[in-house]
């Protein structure tokens, strides 16, 4: 699979990056050899193989359902450069 | 032309917890912005989620109460996004190994016919945070508050061939989640909100037409006219020659109308792939058979249970299974009056009247079903009359005491019905000596007038007498027996 100019575009758009024809070009080199890779990988035979969510052979440990966390709404918002009454704020986005 | 509507649902669940799905920040409805917003619900540098078991166990409640397969390994991923209310720009949610998977819901419709609608799947995810535009100046607000509140999507097959079956469908989600005590089914606080995807086809037709969505509906009568609205639009469009375009609509109650949300051009490329900070979720048959053996009993075996007591219409059966916490109260008021129809009629009548007017819930109510019990014991047994009932309901309505028991009130404020005859017999014969007109007309064949004279009897006796006694001696007394 060849990743087409229109495709990268796409997904320069969707991770919300911006690319120049040269930073273009670059990233189609990339990922096209990755894709290469990708589709060796394929060639290999899985179908006796489980599907692997994670490296790790474990399973997810639960935590009981406790409040276990306090307000620390002011020194995380001054992380922040863009608060108000006590909500943080962004360019107005409305649908 | 006629055409066949086609819809399915995808509800979403606001799961009961007290903290959230992959934090221990509080689930709390209605705090302080951002005051329940930890460093995991922020995404910062660093954090790593933990699973929340109730949120599993509330999850597989659900698939367990439909039959539905559960999903033994079940693992989570990331749907990638960018919006303001999502930090980490994407939502951990289960894509290809949901906990519950494929089940069914019985429906009987509002005419008796019945229908089952297919659940395709039940998945786990985290909810958003809460973008706010009002009084923002130009800027949108972000409470994250709501950020990894767990949610259970539970995604329906296009079963659903009109609008009035898709609303039975989500009534049906609703009363089965609030039995199940996995939400509390409050739709105000957007505890259940449901996207409706929509699209007709000639009938006979085997292949589905294009579908819109309709996003975020959280009362079933925006469900009901979202829909309507829609397959008008449809309709118009495919009629006047038109073709239809996939697309995300949000409906505005406002103007009755849908509005499209997302454009073609950017409709979105989540890049589902497995979370790697998640392991995968096994469940075990033990953990399994304990859920099982502590599932409460159903809507539909409740509502079958009540139809069965002595009295009950399948109407009352209905009203009174609806909603778990109204059944829980109706039967504690018969456990006391051991009496079924009386108390369903105070239950549905006064009790849902004051309700109802104090915009209160039942778990609130001022009058608790004990004394509700004790005071339908009362009038059935003719210590009390059903008008003085209705005083004393008040005013415990108006003045709330759960402590104090009814016979104490009667006792104290003397309520109790006259069932003395002499005393009884005394006021008729002075009601009497002071209507003396009255009493004429009556023998004179003017029998409506013996209402008034009845209402004067109640009046002398504070309410406290018994009509039907009133009447049968003032008949004697005027010499009509």
């Amino acid at each position: 699979m060849i990743i087409e100019l229109e495709e990268l575009k796409n997904l320069g758009r969707l991770a919300k990056i911006e690319l120049d024809s040269r930073a273009q070009n670059r990233a189609a080199t990339d990922l096209n050899n990755i894709m290469q890779m990708i589709a060796q990988m394929q060639s290999v035979d899985t179908s006796n193989t489980n599907p692997m969510e994670n490296p790790l052979d474990a399973i997810q440990r639960l935590r009981l359902d406790e409040v276990s966390e306090s307000d620390h709404r002011d020194e995380f918002q001054a992380l922040s450069e863009h608060t108000r009454d006590g909500l943080y704020t962004v360019p107005r986005v409305i649908e | 032309m006629a055409w066949e509507v086609v819809i399915g649902l995808e509800i979403h669940v606001q799961l009961a917890t007290r903290s959230k799905i992959f934090s221990g920040a509080s689930t709390r409805f209605g705090e302080a912005p951002n005051t329940q917003a930890c460093a995991v619900d922020l995404a910062l540098p660093g954090v790593l989620p933990v699973l929340n078991e109730q949120a599993i166990s509330h999850a597989l409640t659900f698939g367990l109460a439909i039959g539905a397969e559960l999903g033994k390994r079940s693992s989570f991923d990331r749907k990638n996004y960018f919006y303001p209310d999502l930090p980490k720009g994407y939502q951990i949610t289960q894509f290809a190994h949901p906990i519950v998977g494929r089940g069914a819901i019985e429906l009987v419709l509002e005419d008796g016919e019945q229908l089952t609608v297919g659940i395709t799947r039940a998945h786990l995810e985290e909810d958003a945070g809460k973008s706010l535009h009002e009084n923002m100046h130009g800027l949108t607000g972000i409470d994250l508050n709501r950020a990894g509140t767990p949610l259970l999507e539970i995604v329906s097959e296009p079963d659903m061939r009109n609008a009035k079956q898709a609303v039975a469908y989500f009534q049906k989600i609703h009363a089965l989640v609030k039995y199940l005590r996995i939400c509390d089914g409050n739709l105000n606080e957007g505890s259940m909100r449901c996207d409706a995807n929509v699209s007709i086809r000639k009938p006979g037709e085997k292949k589905l037409g294009v579908r819109t969505e309709i996003k975020n509906l959280n009362s079933f009568r925006f469900l009901e006219k979202a829909i309507n609205f829609e397959i008008g639009r449809q309709t118009e469009v495919l009629e006047n020659g038109g073709s239809l375009q996939q697309a995300t609509l949000l409906y505005d109650a406002d103007k009755n109308e849908t509005r499209p949300m997302r454009s073609k051009e950017t409709s979105e490329d989540y890049r589902y792939f497995p979370d790697p900070d998640l392991l995968p979720v096994l469940i075990s048959q033990e953990i399994i058979d304990t859920l099982k053996s502590r599932l409460p009993e159903l809507p539909e075996a409740r509502r079958q249970r009540f139809e069965k007591m002595p009295g009950l219409s399948s109407y009352d059966a209905a009203r009174l299974s609806e909603d778990p916490d109204i059944a829980d109260y109706f039967e504690a008021v018969v456990e006391q009056s051991k009496l079924t129809k009386l108390s369903a009629n105070w239950v549905m009548g006064e009790l849902s009247a004051l309700l109802n007017r104090l915009d209160l819930p039942i778990e609130k109510a001022p009058v608790s079903a004990q004394q509700l019990g004790q005071l339908v014991a009362r009038i059935s047994d003719n210590t009390i009359s059903g008008n003085i009932a209705k005083q004393i309901f008040e005013d415990l309505a108006n003045n709330p005491n759960v402590a104090v028991h009814i016979d104490d009130i009667i006792e104290s404020q003397n309520l109790g019905q006259l069932n003395d005859k002499n005393a009884l017999n005394d006021i008729v014969e002075q009601v009497i000596d002071d209507n003396p007109v009255q009493a004429q007309q009556y023998r004179d064949g003017k029998i409506k007038i013996l209402a008034y004279l009845v209402g004067q009897v109640m009046k002398q006796s504070q309410g406290k007498a018994n009509p039907k006694e009133v009447s049968a001696l003032l008949l004697t007394k005027l010499g009509s027996l």
